[in-house]
């Protein structure tokens, strides 16, 4: 296998125009033009300028993720687009609300682990536990895999946010 | 009239369309554009052209913006109007050619809720627009329109609609005039990295095999582009081939022409893309009908690709050098580049190049049997061409299929905006609105419509559009009697079982001419073919010609799906070195 050939993932920040139809404009492009979302987060991060973040993980070989980006940068709404997997070291996090039910030493057991993966308590009755976990996507894969051997009940995660680590914006 | 006047925002529409230059639309009237009709008709500045179906009015636009450089504007109502719309955005879409489409909405507190005519016009045009707009603020809408026409014209083209809910035409508002309505975001790369271009420069000196291929972006760019375009060739002595939509860019008198490439392209041009070493590449985008089998795509050759639109880059063939940017812009640079530095080609190279390229020419790849028995529909359009000799006013569109290729390969463009055809989406159609709209905006130029007789039943209807403003255009059907391009693949590939593509019941196209009120003419003897095409062209009405040619004709050369440049068929009694793969049948 070349490495043209190669299915990496990455990490992908675009700040957008935050107008009614943008998001749909984003999945749209993937869902229309066949590519992979692993995780997708928006939220607005610029009031004045009506400016919302959109962090997208997917993958593809470098040809495919090439033309991700391209695409994203040609819709009208969008202002920038960067490869955060490419453009130097970056820094990515997800948190996930994990809810547990048991008793006895599995609901310890669910406290000790929650306590080494620095996971919050948000919400405790006799029988259950919410714990609020932040980390990288393993972290919190590995975290969940131990929460369904004492009890795991729900899960919900944002997916990823990410930015890129020296004093360079977007 | 100053910044901030209040108008209602049908008048502001009007505005915003004037102060873009805007003197022709085209549409078709209904119950959430009324206010918008209303405000036409109390003025004169702007003309209405009413056609008969909405896929028609983006048609008809396309044709008039494609022929005169100019946007194409279309106005429909909500509901069924943009429904009918989707297939010529679409179209738009895929040819790269700047339409503004305002479409009708149900009120602003309707919408929603299912309203009568109600449909997600933004929703559904999404895909089939470069952009759109649904405009809920009366004090928004002349930005957003004067914001459309920039985003239809600038970077690589497209369609951009506007859908105003029938309460925001009929609000009052403030009207902003284009210099205040900047888009924020769109600003896409016209000239290009010298670097690059330099790069380029370079590489085509030292070629000792190069092409240019060429494609419709070079016409987008405006005729300057296509003027240094022919400039730079003829300064290199190089060869060069157009794609479909680029017919015109390049003069096809032009002995450094090698006429079309791609599937029907003909046996010099493909085999010379095959074998190059260098492949310069502005405005064309490596369709699958271009390129055939990728794997086997032109293996050989350094690559420069110009283009507008970085995402055409490296997206079905990597590149060596790409050049984002306007190609005339390119073409400028590139010339200066050349001239700056000296720069020569290598004469006893290019001398071997042009020799295997004369060998390849030999094989004469467009030849035909030769018959008076019946009209071979590639002797009928080179009587045609026979007929069109010398003249400067000539606009030729066409719908889809056998007859659209044959009009590609026999008649001849020596200027760009004069062959208006269906690429990329390939809508059948196409040709009878798209000759409507170059004839509005060429008065008095010969706008001829190449169609077969099934396409030409698709919008047959905007015969009526014609007659009524006295459109003298001519529609040069080529009668089979078949889906012609269908029945071809059919026999080629699906062992000639011929699954509904007769064409039945066909009408009598000389009488249907008359229903409208124009002229019909018919030809099925080879004696009457010049004759009947004299009379076509010296009728000043709408005519339409039947001109019955050989059912069973099939259009070569071609280079069959999932197959290399190299194994192009050149004729019937030329098979398939093996059978086509399974992996070339599933392709379209």
């Amino acid at each position: 296998m070349s490495p043209h050939d190669t299915i990496r993932r990455h990490t992908i920040s675009i700040l957008v125009d935050n107008e009614p139809g943008v998001l749909a404009r984003v999945i749209g492009l993937f869902s229309g033009r066949g590519y992979n979302i692993e995780s997708l987060t928006v939220a607005e991060v610029n009031e004045a300028e009506t400016l919302s973040r959109i962090t997208i993980v997917t993958s593809g070989t470098p040809m495919i993720v090439e033309q991700i980006k391209a695409q994203l940068d040609r819709l009208v709404p969008v202002h920038r687009v960067k490869d955060l997997t490419l453009d130097g070291p970056f820094i990515e996090r997800e948190m996930a609300l994990v809810k547990v039910a048991g008793t006895g030493e599995k609901r310890v057991e669910a406290l000790r682990i929650a306590d080494i993966f620095k996971a919050r308590v948000l919400d405790a009755t006799i029988s259950s536990f919410v714990f609020e976990i932040t980390g990288s996507g393993e972290d919190l894969n590995r975290f969940i895999d131990l929460m369904r051997q004492l009890g795991l009940v729900d899960i919900s995660r944002t997916g990823a946010v990410a930015m890129s680590r020296g004093p360079a914006g977007l | 009239m100053s910044t901030g006047t209040k108008l209602t925002g049908a008048d502001i529409v009007l505005k915003a369309l004037r102060d873009q230059g805007v003197d022709t639309i085209f549409g078709y009237p209904g119950g959430a554009v009324l206010p918008i009709y209303d405000a036409l008709f109390q003025q004169n500045d702007i003309r209405h052209i009413l056609v008969r179906h909405e896929q028609a009015a983006v048609h008809a636009a396309e044709g008039y913006a494609r022929s005169t450089g100019k946007v194409g504007v279309v106005l429909v109502t909500s509901g069924p109007g943009a429904t009918n719309a989707v297939t010529g955005l679409v179209d738009a879409l895929m040819d790269n050619i700047p339409i503004v489409c305002l479409s009708g909405q149900v009120p602003t507190h309707l919408i929603g809720n299912d309203a009568f005519q109600e449909c997600d016009t933004t929703g559904i045009t999404r895909p089939a627009t470069k952009h759109n707009y649904l405009v809920k603020d009366v004090n928004n809408l002349a930005r957003t329109l004067h914001e459309a026409f920039y985003v239809a014209k600038h970077g690589r083209p497209g369609p951009v609609v506007v859908d105003i809910p029938k309460d925001v035409q009929f609000a009052t508002g403030t009207y902003r005039s284009p210099g205040e309505s900047q888009p924020k975001s769109y600003r896409p790369q016209v000239k290009p990295d010298l670097n690059r271009v330099e790069e380029a420069v370079e590489l085509i000196a030292s070629a000792k095999r190069p092409i240019f291929y060429v494609g419709g972006g070079v016409i987008n760019a405006g005729p300057v582009a296509s003027q240094l375009l022919t400039q730079f060739v003829r300064m290199t002595g190089y060869p060069c081939t157009t794609t479909l939509m680029g017919l015109g860019a390049f003069p096809a008198s032009d002995p450094q022409w090698l006429g079309m490439l791609g599937m029907h392209g003909t046996y010099e041009a493909n085999l010379a893309m095959h074998g190059c070493d260098v492949m310069i590449t502005i405005g064309a985008r490596f369709d699958d009908r271009v390129t055939g089998k990728l794997s086997a795509f032109s293996p050989g050759s350094k690559k420069i690709h110009v283009d507008i639109d970085p995402s055409n880059i490296n997206k079905n063939v990597q590149v060596d050098i790409p050049i984002v940017g306007d190609a005339a812009y390119v073409l400028e640079d590139m010339i200066r580049i050349w001239k700056a530095r000296a720069k020569r080609a290598d004469q006893a190279a290019l001398k071997l190049w042009w020799d295997q390229i004369a060998v390849w020419r030999a094989r004469d790849c467009l030849r035909y049997e030769k018959t008076d028995q019946v009209i071979k529909p590639q002797y009928a359009l080179e009587r045609l061409r026979a007929a069109l000799k010398g003249r400067d006013d000539v606009f030729i569109s066409t719908e889809v299929g056998q007859h659209q290729m044959w009009a590609a390969q026999f008649l001849p463009f020596d200027k760009p905006n004069r062959w208006l055809t269906s690429g990329g989406l390939g809508t059948m159609g196409y040709g009878l609105p798209a000759a409507i709209g170059a004839q509005i905006g060429n008065p008095g130029a010969l706008c001829i419509d190449v169609a077969g007789e099934a396409s030409i039943q698709m919008n047959i209807q905007e015969m009526s559009t014609a007659l009524q403003y006295r459109l003298p255009v001519k529609v040069f059907i080529l009668n089979n009697q078949w889906m012609g391009m269908v029945r071809q693949w059919q026999e080629l590939l699906h062992g000639s079982r011929y699954s509904n593509s007769y064409s039945e019941a066909l009408p009598d196209f000389v009488k249907l001419a008359d229903a409208f009120g124009g002229v019909g003419l018919r030809a099925s003897r080879v004696s009457e073919v010049d004759d009947v095409i004299r009379e076509m062209i010296e009728t000043p009405r709408a005519v339409i010609v039947d001109m019955c040619v050989d059912p069973k004709e099939n259009c070569f050369p071609m280079i069959p799906g999932g197959k290399a440049h190299n194994e192009i068929l050149l004729g019937p009694a030329d098979q398939p070195a093996q059978a086509t793969p399974e992996e070339g049948m599933v392709l379209v």
